[in-house]
This record gives C-alpha cells, structure tokens and sequence, in this order.
C-alpha cells in the first residue's frame, strides 16, 4: 500500500501512466498497432513512427527544459528549426557537402541561442519578449535564404539524420537517445543540474552566493539554440526539403507543453528531463491517433485539449487530493469531520 | 530618437516609392490613351505568390498597360493605403488580391465614390458585389470536381471497391473546405469509389508525409491518395516509397496545383493527375481592364483559365514550367 502511495507521488507516475493508456487505447482501435517487424533491415511499425516524427519535437523540448530550469522560456525555437534547415539545404542545393552545410547550420544555431542569452542577461529583457523577436524575425531570415520557395534536395547522407536507419532503428533517435544521455549526465552527475535550479529558483540570490548565473544563463539559451537547429536538420532532412513558412511552426508551444506535461513547473527551478521525454511522446503518439483513429480534423484541437486537460490535472497534486479525500469521505462524513475538528 | 527614426525610415521609403513609381512611368507615352492599372498584391509568400506578380508584370508589359505595383508584405493596413493612393493618383483599373476576407468597404466605397473600377483577384471578399467590378480567380470547389471526376472516369468499368484516402488542406482554409466539397461531390456518382480516411496535412510536405506514414499503418488496403495540394502528395509519397510500396502504380495520387515538383514527380510516374491551380492569371486580368476601360461589360465572375495534366502531359509541359 505505502509503495503503491510512493510510486503514485513520482513525477513520472502520471506521464507514463497516461502514455501506456493512450497506446493501449490504439490497440483498441488498430489492432496491430503496437506490433514490429523487420522490413528492409530495420524495424518497422507505428512505434517507430511515434519516435522518427517525435524525435525532432523530444530533442526541442529538451533544449527548452534547461531554459525553463534557468527561469526563463524559448519562443524562437521553432524560427531556429526553420532557419538551420533552411540553411543547411540552400547550401547542400548549391554543391556543398554536409562537411559545410552542417556546421554552419548548427553554428548559426548556437549563434541565435547567443543571441537569445544575451537580451536575457546583458540587456535584462524578459525571457517571453527578447526570444518573441528572433520567434518573428527569424521566419523572415529563414524566408530570405529560401528565396519564398521551398528547397528540394536530393542527398542520401543528408537523408539519414532525419529519415535514416542504422543497428534497425531511426537514427534521428538514436541521435536524441544520445543528447539525452549527455545531458543527464551533464545535469546531474556534475553540480551543473544543481547550479541550474539555483538560478531558476531565485537568480540573484545565487548571484550572491557567487554562481556565475549570466554565464549559466547564456549556455542554457545557446543549448536550447543547438537542440532546435539538430532538430530542423532532422525535419527537413526526413522530406528532403525546407520550408522556410512552415517547418518547425507552433513547434515552440508543443515543447512548452511537452515540459509541463513532464511534471517542471514554468516557474523555474527543479526540472525533469526524463519527464519532458515522456511529454514530448505523449503529444507524437496524441497525433499519431488521431490520424489512425480517424478522427475528424475539425475535432483534432478539441480532442488534443481533452487529453492534455486530463494530463495537467493528474498532475496537479491540489486535485489529486481533492479526488482522493472525497471516495472515504462519503460513507463516513463524520470521521473525515472528526479528523478534521481535530 | 527611436520615434524619430522611424519618421525618418518612413520618409525614405515612401520616397523611394515614388521614384520607382516615376521609373515606371517612363516606359508609358503619358498620354490619355495607356491604361493605367494599379495591383496591391498580397506578398511573397510562396512560389505560386511570386509566379502570379511575375504573370503580373509580364503581361501588363505585353500588353501596353501601365502598371503600378505595390507589395502588401501581408498586411491588410498596407494594402489599403495603396489602393488609396492609387485612387489619389487617378489611375483607370485598381487590382488587388485581398489579405484577408473583410474589412473593405470603407476603402472600396472611395475607389467607387472616385470612379475607379476595381477587380478582385485571387482571393474573393464579403463586402458588397456592387462595391467591385468582377473578382478573377480560381474555383476551388470545380478543382476538387476534376479531382474526383478523372477517378470516376479511371475506375468506371470496374466492379471492386476503389479505397481513397484523403489528405486535407488546413482547416477551415476556403481550398480545403470547397476541394473537399467538390470532390466528394464528383466520386458521389459512383458508389465503389469510397473515401476510408480523410486528414489535414496542412498543406505542408511534412505533415503530409507524417500523416501518410499514420494511414498505411492504420488501413492496409489504400487503392488511392487525393491530396488538396502537391506538397502534402509529395510528402505522402515519399511515406508510401518508405512503406515498400510504389507510388503512381500501387497507390494512385491524385493532388491540385501542379507547381514544378509535383509536375516532375508526375512525368517520372509517380504521381498519376493533377489538377492546374494556375497563378498565371496576368493576361486575362489585363484583358479585363482593357475591356472595362473601353466602357464593356465583364462577368461578375471571371474563373482562370486552367488546365489539368496526366503524365504525358506533364512530361510535356515540364521544361516550360514556369514556377
């Protein structure tokens, strides 16, 4: 009983508790959903689809954890995806090898993260208003190298980040599965987790305790940046193309909600990232039924919010506790009234 | 001194404005017999946007007509102030391709109270029909209908089920609501023809290819894709290559708008028809204002000329194509 009790108070009870349930409701609908098999030397079936289209959406949400953790937020994450795919097509377009194109693509990412680091710190803008410009501005960076139309390329080795197999599973995943691993090492077998949270929960006092919390700042914003340019390689490496008005749009509030749906508050302070993985995949497999179930797209918005409102208040302990009290409390109001006067 | 700047940024482009405005005027004699057009396009958005201003201005050169342009950059505030500077400016046709569906009567009801015919293009607005002249553009809901009807036509002798899966523009957008609407009114005449699944891809590659990806999985007897425009069907195919499936043979795709990919996905036999969505609408706009400037009557609705291709047709249309 007291295990149960422990099990159900761990951040990542209700996260995977509802993921399983949105898996084994597909079942319900697709039979086979659920089943693997071999095809063409690597695995095939709608698991694998939930982790090809959701890599790029788990490895954005990452990034913007650690933003998160540091008391800030990353609206311009999905103006980055489109810009570093953007430039890494309009380069591989013009007879450069991935030898040129990616580097410039990804330091361009890190760059704009810099960009993003420093409003936040040297000039003190607010998070939500300093990433709000690079969110607008940069879909017009991305516009301009496109040129307004959309790059077709044609690059097997440019194909293989975001839509490749290798050892029979996507690589984009592996790809992620490894920054996941960085990252949590990073976070929390060094003190750089701990120095995170003290800057998230309150900046200045741990200014004054001598944490170099501007520079902490700065990384969190630029780690945020190359999460998102990986992550727009990936989705225009998976079409061959890059859509400078479209590629990575709204992907900025999927994260947003993939963090909170993982249980780290928007406050800032204590984080999960294993949380947010979980989030990010709840909403991948969310739009994955929707298309197997076939429901309607004029109900999709509806049906995703239903699903999401669940999630949020099974993970809110106030209501928890109040679903909880009330089952004992009706047979014997007079105990609960007991307990309570006493 | 932020204020001021922008003052000062306003200035310079507005009299950079009027210099090109003045370059454009040389090529015409001044004289009364030119047509004057002024078009307030939407923007650039996209290679069908930038294909239709460059018809534009081809054919408004071709034709002899005068014309001033003026870019909108997406924005409904932009686009009025043209149209009223163009009404100050005294030109014979106003052409414009509205942003958004409302808020023009105030600004039409000046274009009208001045004389100035005004053509609508590419995009239709509720205001009043008597406040514009005729409104030129595609019929979305007649697309959808050659969609379905090439089917009907394809599959009318047989006798098996012909399983559609359809992939929607973004929703509540006017192309995905009448495409939809005119083919499914098309394949209604024919009860083997049936649409299993119908998803938005909005109208990008890669939800396309995402949702394509979902419903092979999801249905294991898909005779044919219908997309509502060629990005979604170029994402979906590369799903169905993915699924070990060949495109064009094993499933049939069907898409609408016929830019230069999907056009050269169709003469390589991946794709089996698609319907022209045609941006090149210069001439016609420019025959429409030479008629209302020579006092005719023209049609309060005017559809593009368009066209729709099989694969031959596309191999042979290929090399021409000019977006």
């Amino acid at each position: 009983m007291n295990r149960a009790a422990a099990l159900t108070r761990h951040t990542l009870f209700w996260p995977v508790t509802v993921w399983v349930v949105l898996l084994l409701a597909n079942v319900a609908f697709t039979p086979g959903f659920l089943s693997l098999r071999i095809r063409e030397g690597h695995l095939y079936g709608s698991l694998i689809d939930i982790l090809l289209f959701g890599a790029p959406l788990i490895l954005v949400a990452l990034g913007m954890t650690v933003v998160i953790a540091t008391g800030g937020i990353d609206l311009s994450v999905g103006a980055t995806v489109a810009i570093s795919g953007a430039l890494a097509c309009h380069l591989i377009a013009g007879g450069h090898g991935l030898i040129v194109a990616l580097p410039v693509a990804i330091g361009a990412s890190l760059l704009l993260g810099l960009w993003n680091g420093l409003l936040v710190t040297r000039l003190g803008i607010q998070p939500i208003i300093a990433t709000l410009i690079l969110m607008v501005a940069g879909r017009g960076i991305a516009q301009l190298i496109t040129g307004g139309q959309i790059i077709t390329v044609d690059s097997d080795a440019y194909k293989m980040i975001g839509g490749g197999y290798w050892l029979g599973l996507p690589f984009s995943i592996l790809l992620v599965a490894a920054a996941l691993a960085v990252t949590l090492l990073l976070t929390r077998r060094t003190a750089l987790g701990l120095l995170l949270e003290a800057v998230g929960g309150n900046a200045e006092a741990s200014r004054l305790v001598g944490i170099r919390s501007s520079g902490l700042i700065v990384l969190a914003y630029m780690f945020c940046g190359l999460c998102a340019g990986i992550a727009g390689l990936m989705i225009s490496s998976n079409t061959l193309s890059a859509d400078g008005n479209q590629a990575g749009l709204w992907i900025e509030l999927d994260a947003i909600l993939a963090v909170v749906l993982g249980g780290t508050a928007l406050t800032g302070g204590r984080f999960a990232l294993s949380g947010t993985v979980v989030g990010a995949l709840i909403i991948q497999t969310l739009d994955t039924t929707i298309y197997t179930a076939g429901i309607p797209p004029r109900m999709t918005l509806v049906f995703s919010a239903a699903v999401v409102t669940v999630v949020c208040l099974l993970q809110s302990p106030a209501f928890r506790a109040k679903v909880r009290r009330r089952p004992p409390a009706a047979p014997v109001p007079s105990a609960a009234e007991q307990e309570a006067t006493a | 001194m932020f204020r001021r700047l922008i003052t000062l940024t306003a200035g310079v482009s507005l009299a950079l404005t009027a210099l090109t405005a003045c370059g454009g005027s040389d090529s015409g004699s001044g004289s009364g017999d030119t047509i004057t057009l002024g078009f307030s396009q939407v923007g650039a958005e996209s290679g069908w946007r930038t294909a239709n201003t460059k018809s534009i201005q081809d054919s408004a050169k071709k034709a002899g007509i005068e014309l001033k342009f003026s870019d909108a950059q997406q924005k409904q505030e932009n686009q009025i102030a043209a149209i009223r500077s163009f009404i100050k400016q005294k030109v014979d046709v106003i052409g414009f391709s509205p942003v958004v569906v409302t808020g023009w009567d105030a600004v039409l009801k000046e274009a009208k109270a001045a004389n100035i015919p005004v053509v609508l293009t590419d995009r239709a607005v509720d205001s009043d029909p008597s406040l514009y002249v005729t409104f030129l553009g595609s019929d979305f809901v007649e697309e959808g209908r050659k969609a379905g009807q090439w089917l009907v036509d394809r599959h009318k002798d047989g006798s098996d089920p012909v399983n559609i899966v359809q992939l929607e523009g973004t929703v509540g957008s006017a192309p995905a609501i009448d495409r939809k609407k005119g083919f499914e009114e098309a394949i209604g005449t024919n009860p083997n023809l049936k649409v299993i699944a119908s998803q938005s891809g909005d109208f990008t590659r890669a939800k396309g290819k995402e949702v394509m990806q979902a419903l092979l999985k999801a249905h294991k007897d898909i005779d044919v894709l219908f997309a509502h425009n060629d990005d979604m069907g170029l994402g979906a195919m590369q799903a169905i290559e993915e699924a070990g499936l060949k495109p064009g043979e094993d499933i049939e795709i069907v898409t609408i708008d016929a830019v230069k990919d999907g056009m050269q996905a169709l003469a390589d036999g991946k794709f089996n028809f698609i319907v022209e969505c045609s941006p090149l609408l210069g001439d016609q706009l420019m025959d429409v204002a030479k008629k209302i400037d020579a006092g005719g009557s023209v049609d309060k609705r005017i559809v593009t000329v368009e066209t729709v291709f099989d694969q031959a047709a596309a191999k042979e249309a290929l090399p021409t194509r000019q977006y």
